[in-house]
Order: C-alpha cells, then structure tokens, then sequence
C-alpha cells in the first residue's frame, strides 16, 4: 500500500471535473420534476447531446458551438417527449423510457462516422494568477468553462426557484397543476419550457463526456450516467444543493476508489466499487429526514378539462 | 437494448411471420449476442466483423442476426431464447458472462447449436472458443517491459475471471524478465465497456506515475487519456485501434474470429458440427499482433517479434517454468509449462504481483 501516489489536490480536482455531466443532467432534470414532470428520458438526451456536440465540434473545430449545439440537440430530442406527455397525453414513464431508447438509437445513427477522431480540446479558463495559489489554485482555478458553466446553471436555478416569482409560479405547477391552471398560468407552457431545459441541460452534460471527459465518440457512451443523474434529483429531495452535494460525492468517491484501487488499499476492490452508490445514497437519505417530498403533481397528467 | 435491438427484433418476429410456411429454412439462421455496441472499435467491433464475414462467405445461402449492448446475466437468457424461437440454426454467445445462460437456453432448445466464447461450459449442443490471448499478452508485457522508464505499469482490468487473470500474469512475467524492477497497478473497472470510467482508471494511472496503459476492457477512451497525458504508451485491446498509433499505441492484440465462424457455420450447413472446445493462438491465427510501431525501439522490436515466431510455431510457451504462485508455492518447475486445465481456471497471480485478486 503505498498512499503518498494519491495527490489530494488532484484528486478534488478530478472529482470536480468527474462530477460536471451528473451535476448538469441532475439540475435539469430537477427543474423539470418540479415543474411536475417526470422525465426518464434523461439517458437518451444525454448521448444525443455527446453526439450533437462531438460532430458539431469536430466539423466547426470549435467546442464552444459544440457545447451551445449539444444543449439545442437535447433540447430538440425533449421536444419529442414534451410532445408525447403534454400534448398526446401519453404516459410520462413509458414516454421517458422510449426516449432513452430512441435516444440511443439516434445517436449511434448519428455518430457513425465519428468513431476514433479526436475532437478539437477546450482549453481551460485562464485565471492569471489566481490558477497560480497553493492548493486553492489547481483545486479552482484550473478547470474548463463548462465546469463553471454548470455551478453557475445550478446557482441560477436555486435562485430562481427560492426568490424569483417565475420560480414560484413554476413550483405552483409542479404542486399543483389545477390550481395554477386556475390561476391562471399556463401549466403545458411551462412545463414544456421545463422539459426543454432539463433536455438543454442533459446535452450538455453529456457532451461534456464526448468533448472533455473521454474525448472521443463511442456508441453507448454515457454508459449508464443518466439514470445516476434521475436518481440523485430523489435522493437529494428535489433541492439543488443537495444535487451538488450528491454529485460531487459520487464523483469523488469514484475517483477515490479508482485511486485507491491503484495505491493497493487492501480494502477488498468490490466494497470500494459499490462505495460511491452505497455512501451517496446514505448521506442523501440522512438529509432528507426533514420531511422533504417530491412534488404534488409529479408525474400526473394535466389536462385543463380533467 | 437500442433501437437497432428494436428493428433487428421487429424484423425477426416479421421475417417468422412471413416465412414459417415456406418449406423449412433454405438459408442457415445464424445468431449473435453481443455485450457491447458493434461500434465499440474493440471487442464487440471484432465479432462483428466476423459476423459479416461470415455473410460475404455464404452470401445468400445464410442470414445472420445480432443484438448488441446485452446485458450479462438473466436478460441474455431472454434474448437467446427470442433467437432460438425465431428460428436460428446456431448462436454464438461472444461473452464470458453468457456461460449459464447459454447452457440454460441450449437445454431448451436441443436441436439449434450454440457456441460460447471464452467460458468453459460445454454440452451436447454447446461448444466453447476462445483465443490464447495470454500469448499476446506476452508480447505485450515484453515491451511494456522494457519501454517503461518509471518502472510502473498500469493495468486495467474488467471482471476477476480466468480469461483476465491469465493475462495479467503472462504481461507480468514478461515484463518482470525484460526488467526486474517493473511494478503493476491493477484497477478493477468491473465493466466492460464504459468509456468514462476507463478514462478516469487510466488517468489515475498516469496520475499515479505508471507510463504503460495496459487494457482488459473494451473501449478506446484509455487511449485518447494517455494520448492527452503524453509519453505514455497503451496498446489495441482486442482490435487494432490503429487511430491512436504510433503513439500512445505501439502494438495491438487483434482478435480474428472470422475463419472461426465460417468454419462453424459451414459444419452447420453439411450437419457435421459436434459440441468442441476450440483455443487457438497466435499459430492457428486466432490472435493477430497489431503492427508494432516505429515508437517501439528497433532491438526491442526485433524481439517482440521472435517471441511472437516461438510462440506461433509452438517452441515456446507463455507460461513456462520457474513460476511460483504469489503465495510463494510452486506452480512449475523448471521448463516445465502450464496445461490448460491449469490455465482455463487460472484463480492466482504468480509470484511479485502484490495485489489481491477480488474474490
């Protein structure tokens, strides 16, 4: 066993670009689900973003539209389950899952000729030197924008929720769709926006995978991180901090045990495989003891007659 | 399962409707189930290029079917049942967690045959295959061996099973001869395939001062990691992935399943396939060595490639005596080599390797 290989401030930094797509995912789908809908189809809108962004990237050689593209192909793929669930009505379970389907399908169409080429590499912001303090600096300062881009997605989300009245009227949908349609507000229209976010926001997680994270394309890719993402908004009782909080310690763990599995911990390798689910899980459900629950309406369908 | 599974299923129950009144099958039904998505650029991505080989070979006289991304455990049963009830002639089940499933379903269904790669099951009408990846892997360890400069080699392993285990000791044995001083740190992914994860166990390699990426899992991400961390060298895991060369790639293990299945098939058609077991290597073909790139010093080069000479033609074998096992007990004595009982259920690391092996 040798832990002095583990460099701890590498390791948080790791962690924190480890964690970025699940955090993306999550805090879109938190806004959809309080907004009363329950989108499973979070998977699907995540490979169709990697595989937007990867070919938009490769062909304009800029990463940034790759990113903005991700966020638009993820968007336009919700639009589909929007259509299903709010207009059609149909059933928002089943229209979740053959969107994850649909999605997969899609983006393994799409990224055919895309296997082994490299993509064109964001490079880091530059904080001068600020990048250049002891351990705050890598830790920081030395990550790409989107990293940012997702702490700032997920700031502007919880203040939009606790302080704004457009995230007020939001929550009146997702706790009561009647209600607010007595009110008034357009409950599809909102809903349908709050889907096309939770999709802008899956895509660009998952972009972050094929752009950042691995960078290549390869079918499948995502690998399962959705479904992580949709769990984590449950568990973390549908407050943004907590998604933070679970998705940082489930990327942190991952790469704890990776690295720990390198150092030759002698800690059996399956415990510290399942460790990142089993510890994310129990830290979320010890918060959530303060009675939080899900939203009135989630997963109900609105129609103004009914 | 993905929207190909979807059509490929559709076009099956179709395909049944409309043919279950002709007379018999003219054309020999050949299935396959694979674990990852045919597109992997690895493992998946090899068995179907046999598949498709087996296609050009018959043309018309055969038709094949896959499902790709199946699952290991209970959902393959599901799918090799679907195959064998619409009517294919013989299954091949190209994963080692499709063992009991595969023997499950050929219970069911005595009169189609199954072949499963690299597990050890056999019956009346299921043969097993695989290929001596170890010796490959010698190869491998020899120039890993003697390329490092940091004396650690990073291993990236899937699953604790034979197959995997075999290869990290035939690495390690040749890399242990070609330096002495050589160190492996092994991470377990327990995937197959999955990009991301792969990505983050090479970078954490890399991180941890290894300078050689060996891989045991399916996906090219380790490759593009060490192409980003620079001056590190990986090697093809089950295909060429000769994008990635000459750098950080050097050399690959190419696995070569057509002559296999065609081989198969045509014992389906003339009716005289009996249940085998089939390990072939380096000599029969089966495992192909990647070409080895000018990164790779000429000397050591030269090498690489008498080894691979003497372990094709048989003169040498990848596991030959001295060898102890870690727990300091003699496995083979001096010359002596591994049988392959021995090897199929190899459950040990050989002496140096200090890392447990998970239960």
């Amino acid at each position: 066993m040798d832990l002095s290989a583990i460099n701890p401030i590498i390791l948080i930094a790791a962690l924190i670009s480890a964690a970025t797509p699940i955090l993306l995912a999550a805090t879109g789908e938190l806004v959809a689900e309080r907004a009363g809908v329950l989108n499973l189809g979070v998977e699907g809108m995540m490979i169709t973003g990697a595989v937007c962004g990867f070919i938009i990237s490769v062909n304009t050689g800029s990463p940034a539209l790759g990113f903005i593209m991700a966020a638009v192909g993820g968007a336009a793929l919700s639009l589909l389950f929007a259509f299903l669930t709010q207009v059609a009505l149909a059933n928002q379970v089943a229209s979740g899952l053959a969107l994850t389907l649909f999605g997969l399908g899609i983006s393994s169409l799409m990224g055919q000729n895309y296997v082994g080429i490299k993509p064109p590499r964001l490079p880091d912001v530059n904080f001068g030197p600020l990048a250049d303090i002891p351990v705050l600096g890598p830790i920081l300062f030395s990550h790409d924008p989107i990293v940012y881009v997702g702490l700032l997605i997920l700031a502007g989300v919880w203040a939009t929720l606790k302080y704004t009245r457009a995230g007020l009227v939001l929550r009146a949908v997702g706790e009561n769709h009647d209600a607010a349609h007595a009110l008034g507000y357009k409950v599809k229209r909102i809903r349908t926006l709050a889907i096309m976010f939770g999709g802008a926001c899956a895509g660009m997680g998952g972009a972050y995978i094929s752009l950042i994270r691995v960078p290549q394309w390869t079918e499948g890719m995502t690998a399962g991180v959705g479904w992580i993402a949709l769990a984590l908004v449950v568990f973390a009782s549908w407050k943004p901090w907590r998604v933070l909080l679970g998705a940082y310690l489930f990327g942190g763990i991952t790469q704890l045990q990776l690295n720990l599995q390198g150092a030759g911990v002698a800690i059996p390798v399956e415990y510290l495989a399942m460790s990142p689910y089993v510890v994310t899980i129990i830290v979320l459900v010890i918060l959530s003891a303060d009675k939080s629950r899900a939203p009135g309406s989630l997963g109900r369908i609105f129609h103004a007659s009914q | 399962m993905k929207l190909t599974t979807l059509i490929a299923g559709a076009a099956l129950a179709f395909g049944l409707a409309t043919t279950a009144f002709a007379d018999g099958h003219a054309k020999t039904k050949v299935g396959f189930v694979f674990v990852g998505p045919v597109g992997d650029g690895g493992w998946t991505y090899e068995h179907n290029k046999g598949r498709l080989a087996v296609e050009e070979h018959f043309g018309d006289k055969v038709e094949t079917v896959f499902v790709e991304s199946v699952k290991e455990g209970p959902d393959s049963e599901r799918v090799m049942t679907q195959m064998a009830l619409n009517g294919a002639d013989l299954i091949f089940t190209t994963s080692f967690g499709y063992m009991d499933p595969t023997i499950n379903v050929a219970a069911k269904f005595p009169k189609v045959k199954f072949e499963h790669a690299t597990g050890y099951k056999q019956a009346d009408n299921v043969s097993v295959y695989s290929a001596r990846f170890y010796e490959g892997r010698a190869i491998q360890g020899h120039i890993a061996g003697s390329m490092t400069k940091s004396n650690i080699i990073g291993y990236i392993a899937s699953f604790p099973i034979p197959e995997v285990i075999r290869g990290i000791n035939s690495a390690y044995i040749h890399a242990k001869k070609a330096n002495p001083d050589v160190e492996f740190k092994i991470i377990w992914a327990y995937t197959w395939f999955d990009p991301a994860k792969e990505a983050d166990a090479a970078k954490v390699l890399i991180e941890q001062g290894a300078d050689v990426i060996l891989q045991h899992t399916d996906s090219t991400a380790p490759q593009a990691a060490a192409q980003d961390a620079g001056n590190v060298i990986t090697f093809g895991q089950a295909s060429d992935m000769s994008q990635y060369g000459p750098l950080p790639r050097v050399s690959s293990i190419i696995d070569d399943w057509a002559p296999y299945y065609i081989a198969r098939t045509q014992a389906v058609m003339d009716g005289t396939w009996t249940s085998t077991s089939t390990w072939d290597g380096i000599g029969a073909g089966m495992v192909g060595i990647g070409e080895i790139s000018d990164a790779v010093p000429a000397d050591i080069k030269a090498e690489a490639l008498a080894m691979k000479a003497s372990l094709a033609d048989g003169s040498y074998h990848a596991f030959t005596g001295p060898l102890n096992k870690a727990d300091g007990s003699v496995w083979l004595a001096d010359g002596e080599t591994a049988n392959d009982g021995d090897l199929a259920g190899m459950g040990f690391y050989v002496e140096g390797i200090t890392a447990e092996i998970p239960k």
